[in-house]
């Protein structure tokens, strides 16, 4: 894990505004990490032991580190478009302590070999790295990888992210292995057979773009067969990766109230944009799932607010510049999110539509932290990891895409104004991001 | 480079009513019998990724007939074959020191990638399922050959609407114009979205609704090449929206049958139609050279 190596010795954290939602706590409070995990949560100059370090975080928000769980940092095989090194270095900027990395990488992280990989110090990641698995050979569909292999090397979950487990008798298999594991089984819901050539969501803009355009119902379909498996199959963890559309939130909302164990992840630019922001074939409004209609937006910023979503994850997927100046239906799927996810869940989820920030800090850690069982973290409790975001949540600034850390810069926010931004990142008690 | 270059034509979408009527007023005064040497020896590239031949030669003789120079750059025999990207295939052709440069693409949205990166006007020759300005433009100059004006005029336009971008640029030119649109074809065809192109369309599943007084037919080409994996069979196709001398009865008794070509006869519409007294589908053709003409000098600014 990052940083094993270093000495975190102690920081306080003093004059802060503590939120943490699992333990419940929104009010002033300092925090004592030694040792790499917390050791005290106390009253303002009510600690009860010293430090080597003070943080002074007046004025801001402390939060459980942020966890995001679906990151495209394009190791092994990819790095032109992203390291494990850029990519977290991105990610802490960001505010995230962990991430969760996809395995369509090229070779597609199928073996225990290569989760190990991922993990390795030689990596260079400055925040924690949760790799999630392929679920099927060479991510195929067809024959199930070795789960409970990956998951002793460190797989924190199976997917065939970027495609998905489309037949539904591997989907079956698949969740009944990860419910004797109690690993989750993460779906890429498309239905591709019917959205072979599509470039974005189908609807007016689409018509009008003469682009061919992927129905709501290619995502909505596979997840409510999914939500049934799920619902058949006793112990099973479904995860539906970066849900768009309001009848797939309908199938998980009818998945949480049989009790099955389903949950689902929003991305910033879901809850953002529309599909009418590409614009003129704007290529970096071009991603997989699509922006939708503003009903959907509409039902996913309802879902955030009353709890159905269990997190916010970003999707990172960068991209080189090749790969994005080129024709609309033949340029890559996929954005960066990692520098922009705070900024926007602040600016648009609380500024405008009225969303406690306790909430949002749950949607970026404890949810997170519950939804995978990244034990010890997503909360401030005593004992846990020192993992820390703080932020501050009226600061105005920029989002210049060209100054970010990722190595690539495929955003659709850049120059945008934002309301929020992140402060310090603490990782295992080590500072690892603090802004200008 | 962010926004195309000045005399570019992209789309008709963005366009706006009284550019389309100086357009139009200006191809009138072009004549290819007479030639007149606006664009001598200005360098014009015709770009074409995809199949033509009345477009591209079209284009090519309305660039002579103005005195310039063409050259004709396709995907086959050319560094495209080699993998080369479009944007620099636009480069290396500025360089060359084209003028201008008219593109035919299979992708939406491609010419517009180029002019947001070239400093030359860039003009589409039709670009996937989005537009084909300078067909709707000589549509609609051959339409004001035989109609007094636009407005108040009702034109039917039936057949494959969705993958159609003589429709889309159609639909964009004459509603801007206050003409009432009817698009007309079974919903594979013609998704009920259609209608949200522009305001003043109509969607209609009946010939016989669509072409009730009708001054304008507009008939599109089933593409048989994009039927695969549809639910349309030809023959119901044939049955409920061909144009045969029966169903444009219906019509006013002076509409016009247009077509852009090819034309499939038996199919979309019957021999005696096609080669009937009301259609204007050659007269068409003919007038593409004159509306290139307007649309190559005012890309050049030589718009007199």
């Amino acid at each position: 894990m990052a940083n094993a190596n270093s000495k975190p010795g102690s920081i306080l954290i003093k004059g802060g505004h503590l939120i943490d939602p699992a333990s419940k706590i929104n009010a002033p409070m300092d925090v004592l990490l030694r040792d790499g995990r917390v050791a005290e949560v106390a009253l303002p100059n009510k600690t009860r032991a010293g430090a080597d370090e003070k943080f002074d975080a007046r004025g801001l928000i402390v939060a459980p580190g942020f966890i995001d769980l679906h990151v495209h940092l394009r190791e092994p095989g990819q790095s032109y478009k992203e390291t494990i090194a850029t990519g977290t270095t991105a990610a802490a900027a960001g505010g995230f302590t962990s991430v969760c990395t996809m395995p369509n990488t090229s070779p597609v992280v199928d073996s225990e070999e290569w989760v190990t990989w991922l993990r390795h110090p030689a990596r260079g990641a400055v925040v924690n790295v949760f790799p999630i698995a392929a679920a099927t050979r060479l991510s195929r569909g067809a024959s199930l990888t070795d789960f409970a292999a990956l998951q002793r090397a460190g797989a924190v979950a199976v997917t065939d992210d970027g495609k998905p487990i489309l037949d539904d008798e591997v989907m079956r298999a698949a969740l009944r292995l990860g419910a004797e594991l109690n690993l989750p089984v993460v779906q890429h819901a498309e239905d591709t057979r019917v959205t072979a050539g599509c470039s974005m969501n189908e609807g007016p803009t689409s018509f009008r773009l003469g682009l061919r355009g992927m129905p709501s119902a290619a995502e909505a379909n596979i997840v409510d067969r999914d939500v049934s498996l799920a619902q058949q199959i006793r112990e099973s963890r479904l995860h539906v990766a970066h849900l768009s559309t309001s009848d797939a939130l309908k199938a998980v909302r009818r998945g949480k109230r049989a009790k099955a164990r389903v949950t689902c992840e929003v991305t910033p630019h879901h809850f953002t944009l529309l599909d009418e922001d590409v614009g003129e074939y704007n290529t970096n409004f071009k991603m997989n799932p699509p922006l939708r209609s503003a009903t959907d937006r509409e039902a996913i910023l309802v879902a955030l607010a009353d709890g159905t979503v269990d997190a916010i994850a970003t999707d990172h997927a960068p991209h080189a510049t090749h790969e994005k100046q080129v024709e609309f239906e033949r340029a890559a799927f996929g954005i960066t999110g990692l520098e922009t996810a705070l900024a926007l869940a602040i600016t648009k989820l609380h500024r405008e539509h009225k969303i406690p920030l306790t909430r949002i800090v749950e949607l970026f850690s404890a949810g997170p932290a519950r939804v995978f069982d990244l034990r010890s973290r997503g909360s401030l409790a005593r004992g846990n990891f020192a993992d820390v975001t703080i932020f501050d949540p009226k600061k105005r600034w920029t989002f210049e895409a060209a100054k970010s850390r990722s190595l690539s810069h495929n955003s659709p926010f850049d120059g945008w104004q934002f309301t929020g931004k992140v402060v310090a990142t603490i990782v295992g008690g080590n500072i690892v991001y603090r802004a200008d | 480079m962010n926004k195309p270059a000045r005399g570019s034509l992209l789309g008709i979408e963005h366009m706006e009513g009284k550019d389309i009527l100086a357009l139009l007023k200006l191809a009138r005064r072009m004549n290819p019998q007479k030639p007149r040497p606006l664009l001598r020896n200005k360098r014009i590239v015709l770009l074409f990724y995809e199949a033509s031949t009345r477009t591209r030669s079209s284009f090519e003789i309305a660039a002579k007939s103005l005195g310039a120079i063409t050259t004709l750059v396709q995907s086959s025999g050319s560094s495209i074959e080699k993998g080369e990207s479009l944007l620099d295939t636009g480069y290396t052709l500025r360089a060359l020191g084209a003028d201008a440069i008219v593109i035919r693409h299979p992708s939406a949205g491609a010419p517009h990638l180029m002019a947001k990166y070239l400093d030359i006007p860039v003009i589409n020759a039709g670009d996937g399922m989005h537009e084909h300005p300078s067909q709707a433009l000589l549509d609609a100059f051959t339409i004001l050959k035989h109609k007094k004006s636009f407005k108040g005029l009702q034109v039917a336009i039936i057949g494959d609407i969705y993958h159609s971008r003589v429709a889309r640029s159609a639909c964009h030119l004459l509603t801007k114009l206050g003409v009432k649109v009817t698009l007309c074809g079974p919903p594979e065809f013609v998704p009920d979205v259609a209608a949200t192109l522009a305001s003043g369309l109509r969607v209609s599943r009946h010939p016989e609704e669509a072409l009730r007084g009708a001054d304008v037919i507009m008939l599109l080409r089933v593409q048989k090449e994009r039927l695969a994996g549809q639910k349309i069979h030809l023959q119901d196709y044939i049955a409920h929206y061909q144009l045969t001398p029966a169903r444009l009865k219906l019509a006013r008794r002076d509409a016009i049958v247009m077509h852009p070509g090819p034309i499939i006869r038996g199919l979309e519409l019957t021999a005696e139609v096609a080669d009937g007294p009301q259609s204007v589908i050659i007269d068409e053709v003919h007038n593409g050279v004159p509306t290139r003409m307007a649309i190559l000098a005012r890309a050049l600014g030589k718009a007199k």
